[in-house]
């Protein structure tokens, strides 16, 4: 077995073991760190792969998280099938919008603040939709929080953290796999060099739709748990461009177009955000805006001196290909 | 809906554009030259505004008599900013500019939430309450004088790169940049000048915005959104299209706010900016690069 | 294998290519030359499907590829260089041809083995690991002729392959070129400055001015084109 294979079997081992020795508070952060991560790494694939810069994937995790919360609420139907509609809803919109960028040839700053401009658009829009809650929020009904009931997601944070852990590992599993595939090699080489690689018969149109959708989908599925985790939905909250930054943030301190990067960025930002602001306030400084100033500041760091992120450096420190 | 309603909206709606349109006018012209894409714009227009209140509380010194040292100050800033931190990013790849001023964007609010808090702050002059009438239209003086300010402001700018000698200089730089090297100019200097000039531009805005709007932290990316919405729609690189999309925006927002809820106006802005970036993505008055 | 006939193209009212026509049998090595900015370029691009005529049409092997996006015209088998090298700098020598390779090849494991073996018939085979930045310009060229090669064409536009290449460099290249076209009988359609290399390839030659063609034969008889040698090879080309 290889060195990086035997790393990661470790890291899963311990993250599967880790719930048994902490409390859940630190689960909870864990967890945030676990739905960061994989909805990074569900970004990195249109960025990372395709070379799409979306500021606006928000759209997905409120898409997707209504879609479930309202067939859930509306007629009780599970997230098993509601992340059928999730997925189905967040894939044609993302194709609509990658339709629309590249007939119209909008790329660079223009596609981004188009995303940007996509998920502001539907943000306000979900204010004024009253039978899906309006700006004071969707509630859905958590009938019991002791057994594992997988049937409708409802169960102790455990069960959540384990379910969390699997998507990781499972979008982890699919990025790895696609990276090796045709579509990795064509990704790249259209990244690299799109006309070359039309010269070479790859139908880059394609190509990048593919990426866009398998983006959309997977950013589906973490709408959906977001939606039975926190079981509340405010349109001001989960389409703000906050929530498409913090999705982001992770691939990129941690190094887009990799694939450990994203796991390891969300990690790093997420234990420093929180990691922080226990530190000060066990100093007592809580002022507040003094743990984001520190964040700003630590992004800062990274992107002047590690611009390819912090998994590439590490990596070549480790002796790892990245 | 009574007319004269709807004209004293649609021209506070204008006037307001218009201050917006200086902001985005700081924009559009980093962006024209530098190439970069500001995306903690607004957020330094919100440290103006700040600037503004705190200048007129501690000195009673009036917003728009303030604009002028506040401007100097962030003159040099921004050619600071764009010299030491920012220029190395000029040939970086889109994301990493991004993150680079989303980090500053966020140093800034929570650096202005960590000294202010986050309540809401204003300037109290008295001819906030006042208003001149024409024909029986009401204008508010703070809202003309705001306007009269920016109007004012664009103009030098557009002068300066018009006709003087350094602001050919820069536009050469936009045009060609290995050009411009080759002929001896000094792009990373007229870099830092440019940003210096949005700079300033920005902090007229906000100068002039505080007699206005009351400033809070939040302000800050609010602001950044719209700067980039009226830049787009009025067309990046074009200076007469900041103003212009200002114009708009400011006109439409008003009276969506008139005819529909006052919630839904910026989906109106949005609506607008993606048939734009759809339809005719060099915006009103740009050029096709 | 391939036919032109009567192609144009403008760009924003400057004529680039004028009622270009001409045809090049199946296996044939055919040359392209001509002052710069005579339109030879553009030619290539109309084949290779990044621009689209203006009019005419352009046939390979008896059906129309005008119009085709450049993925379908390699799909139709046409494989080509450019003239400037692009090589994916950031891949490895062999995922560069791998990607070539992909194009024919079901799975990637073929595709590799396909690259391999491309790589070995250019002499690159050594240095398939190093990452194509790091290569010499000859070399990258090579890269660039393996990955076109890659993707099994039947016709191969070769665009300046010898710009910027030693003579030495130039006759290895030109020795490539003899080979891959009697081996397999892959059809070359080359555009080139270097004189050198198209009388020594070419078995037919066609010489644009202007967006016209404006001779065409055989090496021999196009030097001696009174035409020719005014616009183009200069009075010391007289023979």
């Amino acid at each position: 077995m290889s060195r990086p294979v035997a790393g990661l079997l470790a890291l899963l081992a311990l993250l599967t073991a880790f719930p048994l020795f902490i409390g859940p508070y630190v689960l909870s952060v864990l967890t945030l760190v676990l739905f960061l991560a994989y909805s990074g790494q569900a970004w990195n694939v249109m960025m990372g792969f395709a070379g799409q810069l979306s500021l606006g994937h928000s759209l997905y995790v409120g898409v997707g998280a209504y879609a479930a919360g309202a067939l859930f609420f509306y007629y009780g139907i599970g997230p098993w099938a509601g992340v059928w509609l999730a997925v189905l809803l967040c894939v044609a919109l993302g194709l609509a919008i990658g339709f629309l960028a590249f007939r119209f040839r909008i790329s660079g700053v223009y596609f981004a603040l188009l995303t940007i401009a996509f998920a502001e658009f539907t943000r306000v829009g979900f204010d004024h939709i009253g039978w899906l809650g309006g700006p004071a929020g969707m509630f859905l009904r958590v009938a019991q929080r002791d057994t594992w009931d997988f049937a409708n997601f409802r169960g102790p944070p455990l069960m959540y953290y384990y379910t969390m852990l699997a998507l990781t590992a499972a979008a982890f599993i699919l990025c790895a796999w696609l990276m090796r595939s045709r579509a990795g090699y064509y990704w790249q080489a259209i990244r690299e060099n799109e006309e070359a690689a039309e010269a070479l018969g790859v139908n880059s149109f394609y190509w990048k739709m593919l990426a866009i959708a398998i983006s959309s989908a997977m950013t589906a599925v973490s709408g959906v748990f977001f939606a039975f985790y926190y079981n509340n939905l405010f349109p001001e909250q989960i389409f703000h461009i906050s929530r498409s930054i913090e999705i982001l943030i992770g691939p990129i301190v941690g190094g887009i177009g990799t694939l450990f990067g994203p796991i390891l960025g969300a990690a790093m930002v997420t234990l420093l955000a929180e990691g922080l602001s226990d530190a000060l306030m066990a100093l007592g400084w809580d002022i507040p805006g003094f743990k984001r100033v520190f964040y700003g500041v630590v992004l800062l760091m990274v992107i002047i001196f590690l611009p390819r992120g912090v998994w590439p450096a590490l990596a070549r420190r480790l002796g790892l290909h990245a | 809906m009574p007319l004269d309603l709807v004209l004293n909206v649609a021209i506070s709606g204008v006037l307001t554009g218009l201050v917006y349109g200086l902001m985005a006018l700081g924009l559009s012209v980093i962006f024209g030259v530098v190439r970069v894409v500001n995306f903690a714009h607004g957020e330094m227009m919100t440290v103006a505004m700040y600037a503004a209140t705190i200048l007129f509380s501690v000195l009673k010194l009036d917003p728009f008599l303030a604009a002028l040292p506040v401007a100097a100050a962030f003159f040099a800033f921004g050619y600071w900013l764009q010299k030491t931190l920012i220029n190395p990013f000029v040939t970086r790849p889109m994301h990493s500019q991004f993150i680079l001023l989303l980090a500053i964007a966020i140093v800034l609010v929570n650096g202005l939430l960590m000294i202010f808090g986050p309540d809401a702050r204003n300037v109290q002059v008295d001819y906030q309450l006042e208003s001149f009438e024409i024909g029986g239209i009401l204008i508010d003086k703070a809202r003309l004088y705001a306007a009269t300010a920016a109007l004012v402001a664009a103009t030098a700018l557009f002068a300066f790169f018009r006709f003087s000698l350094i602001g050919k200089a820069i536009r050469a730089c936009a045009d060609n940049y290995l050009g411009a090297k080759v002929v001896g100019l000094n792009v990373k200097h007229l870099y830092a000048l440019t940003f210096g000039l949005g700079s300033a531009c920005v902090a007229i805005a906000g100068c002039a915005l505080s007699v206005l709007l009351e400033v809070t932290p939040q302000l800050g990316p609010v602001m950044t959104l719209l700067a980039f919405v009226i830049v787009i729609i009025g067309g990046m690189g074009s200076m007469a299209g900041a103003l212009l999309g200002g114009v708009l925006i400011g006109t439409s927002e008003a009276l969506a706010g008139l005819f529909i809820a006052p919630s839904a106006k910026s989906m109106f802005s949005f609506g607008l900016l993606i048939l734009v970036l759809l339809f005719r993505p060099q915006g009103l008055l740009g050029t096709r690069a | 294998m391939l036919e032109v006939r009567h192609v144009s193209k403008s760009f924003r009212g400057l004529r680039a290519v004028s009622d270009a026509s001409f045809l090049v049998p199946e296996g044939d090595i055919n040359g392209l030359i001509g002052p710069n900015g005579a339109g030879k370029t553009t030619i290539f691009n109309m084949i290779a499907g990044v621009h689209v005529p203006d009019s005419g049409e352009i046939l390979l092997g008896g059906r129309r590829i005008d119009g085709l996006r450049p993925d379908q015209v390699c799909a139709a088998g046409v494989g080509r260089t450019f003239q400037i090298v692009k090589p994916f700098a950031g891949l490895s020598v062999l995922d560069n041809v791998v990607v070539g390779a992909l194009h024919r090849e079901r799975s990637v494991r073929s595709a590799r083995n396909q690259a391999l073996a491309m790589l070995e018939k250019l002499g690159l085979a050594a240095k398939r690991d190093w990452p194509a930045s790091s290569l010499t310009l000859p070399d990258r060229k090579r890269l660039e002729i393996a990955r076109a090669l890659a993707t099994r064409p039947q016709l191969l536009l070769l665009d300046e392959a010898m710009a910027g290449l030693r003579p030495t460099e130039c006759d290895q290249m030109v020795q490539v070129f003899r080979e891959i076209n009697t081996a397999e009988g892959l059809t070359i359609l080359l555009i080139e400055h270097v004189m050198r290399a198209v009388m020594a390839l070419a078995r037919h030659i066609g010489v644009l001015h202007h967006g016209e063609v404006i001779a065409r034969g055989t090496p021999e008889q196009v030097v001696r084109n009174p035409a020719v040698l005014d616009c183009y090879l200069g009075e010391e080309a007289k023979v």
